[in-house]
């Protein structure tokens, strides 16, 4: 009779088998969308006339086919736009030439002055979308951190760690109203 | 070594587990193959900005792509290099968009027909003007919410 070969140990290939499972489990990240939410204004006719906003209350901002920034008329730096918003919608000294503020009453925070500034960004149609990115971020960067101060004088705590119902009050208190006027070409360019 | 020799004759044989790495590849495999993650092949190109306050979009199945970029070398000779917008597996028209909101509302259960986020899947090297145009046509199609995809910058 031929000599038989001893059975290989197999129970090892269990562990093998689940140390692959575990190690594709833990790195196979499914790509997660991220961006900038907005949400667009209704659909206007084209003959609907805009409404009309002192001008105190409006910080303008434009970007044209040159992807260069002005902020009321100023050319600016695209990295001077968040504290520009900022100082814009607090208006720390009560300036003339900055937006009024109106007390409203707010659940969970009791009368609030609430900015009526609005910020108007025009683009061009041949503004570049990164150029266009970068300012909406830093609009969303200086609303973001507003809200966290806001957040952290009212609740002691950051914008992100508040509940739903607080940051909902905070989102009030701190409306992110920025405006896109209706679109102009005034490059030429598609 | 007879020290260590048992006389075991009665001993229970231990259960085999050779199987068991066949169980676990099974499992392995039958999830591998039924997690098909829905992903249209793109047919622009599509390096998307990077902006630092981005946000994550949740519940992925109340998002509809609209993808946004010049057309891949192979389909420039039909179509060009201008960007063009891409829904689901193909080149589309201003005019189509609305009839994919449409289609993307009729798609998903009634009330979460209001909820649905356009995801705008632009090429960083778009000028804003196809972009524009889009959003206006959201705007009439009364499809409000807009995602700018971008990706976070790394600080």
């Amino acid at each position: 009779m031929a000599k038989k070969t001893p059975e290989i140990n197999a129970s090892s290939t269990a562990d093998i088998a689940f140390l692959l499972l575990a190690f594709f489990l833990a790195t196979t990240t499914m790509n997660v969308d991220s961006g900038l939410y907005r949400r667009l204004p209704p659909y206007q006719p084209e003959n609907t006339e805009a409404p009309k906003y002192a001008k105190r209350n409006i910080l303008q901002v434009l970007v044209n086919r040159n992807n260069q920034l002005a902020i009321n008329g100023e050319l600016a730096d695209v990295s001077t736009l968040k504290d520009r918003t900022i100082e814009f919608v607090l208006n720390p000294n009560n300036s003339e030439d900055l937006p009024q503020k109106e007390v409203k009453m707010i659940d969970l925070l009791g009368p609030v002055e609430v900015s009526k500034g609005i910020v108007s960004l025009q683009s061009d149609k041949g503004t570049s979308y990164e150029m266009y990115i970068a300012v909406q971020d830093q609009l969303t960067a200086a609303y973001n951190e507003l809200r966290n101060r806001k957040a952290n004088e009212k609740f002691g705590k950051n914008f992100d760690d508040l509940t739903e119902e607080q940051m909902e009050a905070i989102r009030k208190a701190v409306p992110m109203s920025v405006s896109e006027a209706e679109p102009k070409n005034i490059g030429g360019k598609k | 070594m007879a020290k260590f020799k048992k006389d075991g004759k009665r001993e229970t044989p231990a259960i085999s587990t050779a199987s068991l790495p066949d169980i676990v590849f099974m499992l392995l495999f039958f999830f591998m193959v039924s997690t098909t993650m829905r992903e249209v092949a793109l047919m622009v190109a599509n390096a998307m900005p990077q902006a630092s306050e981005t946000v994550k979009l949740e519940k992925k199945s109340l998002v509809s792509n609209i993808y946004v970029g010049k057309p891949n070398p192979q389909y420039q000779g039909a179509y060009g290099t201008e960007p063009r917008i891409q829904l689901n597996d193909r080149f589309a028209t201003l005019e189509e968009l609305s009839a994919f909101v449409a289609s993307e509302r009729e798609s998903r259960k009634e009330e979460d027909r209001n909820s649905i986020t356009n995801n705008l899947k632009v090429d960083r090297n778009v000028t804003m003007g196809i972009v524009t145009d889009i959003k206006q046509e959201l705007r009439k199609a009364n499809s409000l919410r807009v995602n700018y995809g971008s990706t976070k910058k790394p600080h």
